[in-house]
């Protein structure tokens, strides 16, 4: 099956070659807000609840923009994978690539004042939020300059001004959290919404039915989304859940089905559900995407699944590929541009990681501060109990 | 601002307004000895620079006939923290209160009484039984700056919430960086209570005393129930405020003026010459009765409630052992792992060299609750078992 986005119009996908001397003055990153539409190619599927159109408006500089951002996110994720073959990064690594579609498409549908929380695999999320390269290694590497000095790792990035609350490392808790989120929200009466993300290995944690319950029963603007990778872990879905149909199991709270590595069908999905939460409390959307790399860097990848099936998908179904050919068969930039895009994502990433690597370890005393807030001059006990504490006259 | 409230009975205690904002640096203040000459020594204290409690430690109960016996109201301990959340949501309006049965069924133990016909069902929010979740939501509520008082209908039930509070509430200001605060408050009432059976009689402070992150804080009297809830409500950290469930019904005079406690005091119950017992919730008035017993046969035991569970007030403590050399603790939770441990632990390494005999720690037994009265009353420590444990220490 080919999930190639079509768009209306076009004869033939194949590139053409269009002289460059026509194209010479123009710049990749066009202003041009000229609306495109294009349909996805797999219908939404919708449970208790009417589908948005297929039909997603867009501009070619949102086009090139998913393009570029999409492109750093892969050369991060891989960059990671080859900093943690080399040690630099240590302990658990859960990557992103594959699914980068999700994080482009959410953010272009949201604004910077509605909240996203989600769970370990947060790296391109952060970035998708207005995270840095920069700090993003440096956390990953451990240093004092990392988005939480070092001391939080892959799974506990944070950017609290662009609302972005992280980074858990406990399958599912990040779901009450988030309607924690969506409570707040309503409590201070913002008209802003939530986007709690979870993984189909934590669909079946009971926490998140306590919340989506709590959710539904005081209409809290809570969008709860399923990343559906296919596999919670080493175990595939259709092991783990007796019913493995994500956006149907919020039974009277209404569900979407979208094609996660579409990043048209994400925005228009996301959109849709900003709307409905808004008016008419949570929604569940089930995003159908892929992640090449295994569970995380400890994992292969390939002994729960088969090497044929991850090629097929990349072949098949690849965000970026996606994107590209939309971009070329619109013609919004030539093989050449795009390919120039790649290269300067690589090279910011490599000079990000450059320059975290220069970083400097946190100071000994950062082990003692952030424990309470001040530290309200409160003695935290360390290891070593040679160190006299109290003082009396 | 440190001011000195007396209460009937009571030996003063210091009470610290809570706008703590420029003075929270680890300070070191000067100590003074009780006869109020400064020392060139130096200690590192939760003290705040400026006003010292000079009394801090063994002052007489001043006489009760100079202050508050007439002025004041009087009141029941759950009408206290009743009084002290209400005054804080009306201060603040981003302080809210979620549990089972906290709004219109007015709370089980009545803390929550007419809260939600003031505030509105939002702001005191009844929520499903489904602890782990409304403990998550909490402290994804916190995290955008609201101030939500968490209400365990009994402790036991927080178990379930046990991820919740440690690796959300705990420590997410530390994984963040400091970028997020998490304000929440955790109360409810543990402990003993009368044949509740085992799984609503535990005592969670010895199973969250690890956390790191969190404060926890043990009421005993209206007084300190208010004043705790105040500050538990005012502080920026996660505290878990530990009620008991038999003592809500105590009845006592408190100001009328506003007052809030500290979260990291301990409070001398009683001055004394020959021994330290320390003790906190409950116990405190086995320690008390036990007391009486002990004065009669002529012995001098100082009291102090350590009302902060986690970090200790080893300040007060030291102070006290220091001057008695002697240490007995008594303490609901049960033997293995209890509060009680941990304060064995901390005053045999930071106060060795004061100590004439080694600590003696009373704890309940290491078994689950029975239901049957009797054997109720032998799993927790009972006044003439205290009296029996000083008599051997004082030997």
């Amino acid at each position: 099956m080919a999930h190639l986005t079509k768009c209306r119009g076009a004869t033939t996908l194949l590139k053409r070659s269009i002289p460059t001397a026509l194209f010479s003055t123009r710049h990749l990153a066009t202003d041009s807000t000229n609306p495109i539409t294009v349909e996805t190619s797999v219908p939404f599927i919708p449970h208790n609840i009417d589908p948005p159109s297929r039909s997603v408006e867009t501009t070619p500089q949102e086009l090139l923009e998913f393009f570029r951002d999409m492109a750093v996110m892969r050369r991060m994720e891989i960059t990671a994978d080859s900093l943690y073959k080399a040690k630099l990064i240590r302990g658990f690594c859960h990557l992103y690539d594959g699914q980068e579609a999700f994080a482009v498409g959410m953010e272009a549908a949201t604004t910077r004042k509605d909240a996203i929380i989600t769970a370990y695999r947060d790296h391109c999320l952060y970035l998708a939020r207005g995270g840095t390269l920069f700090e993003a290694f440096a956390e990953l590497m451990g240093r004092k300059d990392g988005c939480s000095k070092g001391k939080g790792g892959s799974m506990h990035f944070y950017n609290k001004p662009e609302r972005f609350y992280g980074g858990h490392g406990i399958v599912g808790a990040q779901v009450p959290l988030g309607c924690g989120l969506a409570f707040a929200q309503k409590y201070s009466k913002e008209e802003n919404v939530t986007f709690v993300l979870y993984g189909d290995g934590a669909a079946n944690q009971g926490q998140l039915f306590e919340a989506l319950n709590m959710a539904a029963l005081w209409n809290l603007p809570a969008i709860l989304v399923c990343e559906n990778n296919q596999y919670g872990m080493g175990t595939a879905g259709w092991r783990a859940a007796k019913s493995a149909t994500y956006y149907k199991r919020g039974d009277y709270v209404p569900g979407l089905k979208v094609d996660g590595m579409d990043a048209l069908a994400v925005k228009q999905a996301c959109k849709f559900a900003k709307d409905h939460a808004l008016k008419n409390g949570p929604i569940i959307l089930e995003m159908d995407t892929y992640r090449y790399h295994g569970h995380s860097m400890s994992d292969p990848g390939s002994t729960y699944r088969t090497r044929d099936e991850i090629s097929g998908i990349r072949q098949e179904r690849d965000p970026i590929e996606r994107i590209r050919k939309v971009i070329l068969s619109h013609d919004l930039a030539t093989e050449k541009e795009l390919k120039d895009t790649e290269k300067e994502a690589r090279k910011e990433v490599d000079e990000a990681v450059a320059k975290a690597k220069e970083s400097p370890w946190p100071d000994p005393s950062e082990l003692f501060t952030n424990v309470y807030v001040k530290d309200l001059g409160l003695e935290v006990f360390g290891v070593d109990r040679k160190e006299v504490r109290t003082v009396l006259p | 601002m440190a001011v000195m409230l007396q209460s009937g009975g009571m030996a003063s205690v210091s009470a610290t307004f809570p706008d703590l904002s420029n003075k929270l640096s680890i300070n070191y203040v000067p100590v003074i000895r009780s006869d109020a000459s400064p020392v060139s020594g130096w200690i590192r204290g939760t003290r705040k620079a400026g006003k010292i409690t000079a009394k801090a430690v063994a002052a007489p109960a001043e006489n009760a006939a100079s202050a508050a016996s007439k002025t004041g109201h009087e009141l029941l301990l759950f009408e206290a923290l009743r009084e002290g959340l209400m005054e804080e949501m009306e201060r603040d309006p981003r302080v809210c209160v979620m549990g089972e049965d906290v709004g219109h069924y007015g709370g089980s133990y009545k803390v929550t009484k007419d809260l939600a016909e003031k505030f509105g069902d939002l702001r005191v929010l009844d929520t499903p039984i489904a602890e782990n979740s409304f403990t998550g939501m909490a402290v994804g509520a916190a995290m955008t700056g609201l101030r939500p008082v968490v209400e365990g209908m009994n402790m036991g039930f927080l178990l379930l919430a046990f991820n919740q509070i440690s690796d959300n509430c705990g420590m997410l200001h530390y994984t963040s960086g400091g970028q997020f605060t998490i304000p929440t408050v955790i109360r409810g009432p543990g402990g003993v209570g009368r044949q509740l059976g085992a799984e609503h009689s535990q005592r969670l402070e010895s199973y969250f005393q690890s956390i790191p992150g969190i404060q926890m804080v043990a009421c005993s009297t209206p007084y300190n129930a208010k004043g705790l809830m105040k500050a538990a409500i005012r502080s920026e950290n996660p505290v878990v405020l530990f009620e008991h469930v038999l003592l809500y019904n105590l009845k006592e005079r408190i100001p009328d003026e506003e007052y809030v406690l500290s979260l990291e005091e301990a409070e001398l119950v009683r001055p004394g010459e020959h021994v330290t017992i320390l003790t906190y919730s409950r116990m405190r008035y086995h320690v008390m009765q036990a007391a009486k017993t002990l004065v009669n046969i002529g012995y001098d035991p100082e009291v102090i409630d350590i009302r902060s569970l986690k970090p200790f007030d080893l300040y007060t403590i030291g102070n006290s052992v220091k001057k008695t050399h002697r240490v007995l603790i008594v303490e609901e939770c049960m033997r293995t792992g209890g509060i009680g441990a941990s304060l064995t632990a901390a005053i045999n390494e930071n106060f060795h060299d004061y100590l004439d005999a080694p600590i003696v720690c009373l704890s309940s037994q290491d078994v689950p609750t029975p239901y049957a009265g009797t054997l109720e009353e032998w799993t927790v420590v009972q006044p003439p078992q205290i009296v029996t444990a000083v008599e051997q220490l004082c030997q």
